[in-house]
């Protein structure tokens, strides 16, 4: 059965959930080979091989840490070439896509990004992605070349499926030419012990009708009864009330949880392609015309401030 | 000139219009009504400053690669403005996608000569943003890209770059290909005698000939990837709608539970 190659989005081997989802697709259409970056390669590989890595590749540099992105092109290059895969997946982070780019020009091949769901195809994997706004579904497919598609976080329920994952050490050189974008300083950001945004499976997100930032804990305090991440409108971080990393929106975060609410929020086309694609959407919003109501599976015509605090409350006494 | 900077822009279909596919699966173009692409206005805005705040002379081309219409884009970010403008236009472009569109823009920039390459984060129509990373890689120069903040002095960019795990300070030597995000600045509005100047200023025209590129390099026909289906998403079945009359938590609280999210 041909190789398919993934590329592990982890922190210090503490394997972030994309990744299993990526293995999950990945077995869809051939036997999985992990190629993981950086420290912590004992702590990733059970994991890895618990969902399906035949495989595990590893080579840790300094490099990877001091340079911006294209040593990590390097390494992935060479796992391509130990490798001769059938595929190539990453996750659709900015780095993984940008990962993504550079190798499919260096092997001369074509880029899908932010696929929905793969399938082996007759002519290899086929990539389904939701675009415009979401209002369009497609089907692509890489002509030339090793097919190279990163994937939007929440396209596959990760499934365990045991395979050996022998861990191997991969030999990579990085180039001169590799590290001409310095990471001066490193700066991480600040956990709130809430899920990532893109990852969640429910995403709380407030707007303009948030009214300020020092009304946005009502929206915090039903994300955690809910275990959500929280999200914003594009009005409500322009404004300054929530920090941009939490906007969701075209020129935000893409999400796409089993569960959507929104509250505040109108519903503008800009926000509409950031959420279009949550299996489940519920909107508050005073405004019975808002256009956010055409998408909802349900809505509360009422003021957010009535209704988010009680939900909350409803929430945290139905789970005990 | 010491400062040359080469700002891509892309001409997109108009997001709040209804956009479509035409029959051979590209965008139709021809429906709805095109606009530089808003994120692209960041990076005029962007290159803008860096000029203003070079002490050499700089001097700002804005370049696309589109159809006859994509010249709307040019004449708007030189209204903003950039100095001149190149538009690479051909027929066989029609289909291109995003490795065959890197290879144009990077035959372009090397033709036109270049210190700085400022690209938006992503077009707001394929929204990829893997452009900037795919000219660098053609380039063979450095990517600092996804820049919430950048600033060009003696001869290096330097910038931050705002994660999902961390907010790192970059720093390369020029030759380079920047993106910058919607956090770098508010794009201004073009004035009235920057409308009016705009039409004076240059816009070199250039085919596929001009870069020496073959026509089944591009074009759908020369794609990388290919689309086999488009189909527009059924409308959502309409939803229950409930005013709040002080039960309304306690009904979306039913409706939560029957979908077992508590």
């Amino acid at each position: 059965m041909a190789e398919v190659l993934v590329y592990v989005d982890h922190v210090d081997g503490a394997v972030r959930k994309p990744t299993l989802e990526l293995l999950t697709l990945a077995r869809r259409i051939g036997e999985p080979v992990a190629v993981h970056l950086g420290a912590g390669a004992d702590t990733a590989a059970p994991v890895l091989a618990e969902h399906g890595a035949v495989k595990v590749l590893t080579a840790d540099a300094p490099e990877f840490a001091e340079y911006l992105v294209a040593p990590k092109v390097d390494a992935l290059q060479a796992a391509y070439d130990a490798v001769s895969p059938a595929a190539v997946l990453l996750p659709s982070s900015a780095e993984g896509k940008e990962i993504g780019a550079r190798l499919a020009v260096r092997i001369g091949s074509g880029i899908i990004t932010d696929a929905v769901d793969l399938e082996a195809g007759d002519e290899g994997p086929v990539a389904t992605q939701s675009v415009f706004a979401a209002s369009f579904t497609t089907k692509s497919r890489v002509s030339k070349g090793t097919p190279v598609i990163t994937v939007k976080p929440n396209s596959a329920a990760p499934e365990a499926a045991p395979a050996a994952g022998t861990v191997e050490q991969l030999a990579v050189t990085i180039a001169e030419s590799s590290k001409g974008t310095k990471i001066v300083s490193r700066t991480p950001r600040e956990s709130t012990g809430r899920p990532e945004l893109t990852e969640a499976a429910i995403v709380v997100s407030g707007g303009r009708g948030v009214n300020g930032a020092e009304n946005f804990p009502v929206i915090e305090a039903l994300a955690d009864s809910l275990g959500a991440a929280v999200g914003a409108s594009r009005a409500a971080v322009d404004a300054g009330w929530y920090p941009h990393t939490n906007q969701v929106g075209q020129t935000g975060k893409s999400v796409s949880p089993q569960l959507y609410i929104a509250a505040g929020i109108s519903g503008a086309i800009q926000h509409r392609a950031g959420m279009q694609t949550s299996k489940t959407i519920v909107a508050i919003n005073k405004d019975s015309e808002a256009p956010i109501f055409d998408l909802v599976d349900y809505g509360v015509v009422g003021d957010l401030f009535d209704v988010v605090p009680a939900l909350t409350e409803e929430v945290k006494s139905r789970k005990g | 000139m010491s400062l040359r900077i080469v700002v891509c822009v892309k001409y997109v279909p108009d997001a709040t219009g209804d956009r479509h596919f035409a029959e051979d699966l590209t965008v139709d173009r021809d429906d709805v009504d095109g606009l530089l692409s808003e994120l692209d206005e960041y990076a005029v805005e962007q290159a803008l400053q860096i000029k203003e705040a070079s002490d050499d002379d700089a001097e700002i081309t804005v370049l696309t690669v589109g159809p006859e219409d994509a010249n709307d884009a040019l004449r708007k970010a030189l209204s903003m403005g950039a100095d001149k403008a190149v538009h690479v236009e051909d027929d066989d472009l029609h289909g291109t996608d995003a490795l065959g569109t890197s290879l144009v823009l990077a035959k372009a920039i090397e033709k036109t000569g270049y210190d700085l390459v400022v690209c938006g984060m992503a077009s707001t129509d394929g929204t990829m943003g893997v452009l900037p990373a795919l000219l660098a890689e053609r380039l063979g120069v450095p990517q600092v890209t996804q820049l919430s903040e950048v600033s060009v002095a003696d001869g290096k960019v330097t910038g931050r770059r705002d994660g999902d795990t961390a907010s790192e300070q970059l720093e390369a030597a020029l030759p380079a290909v920047v993106s910058v995000t919607d956090q770098s600045g508010e794009a201004r509005y073009p004035s009235f005698k920057g409308i009016m100047a705009a039409k004076k200023k240059p816009v070199e025209s250039l085919d596929l000939d001009d870069l020496d590129i073959d026509a089944d390099e591009v074009g759908l026909e020369g794609a990388w990837t290919k689309v086999e289906d488009a189909a527009e998403r059924p409308a959502r079945t309409a939803g229950t709608i409930v005013t709040d009359e002080g039960e309304g938590a306690k009904q979306l609280a039913e409706f939560l539970a029957g979908q077992k999210f508590i």
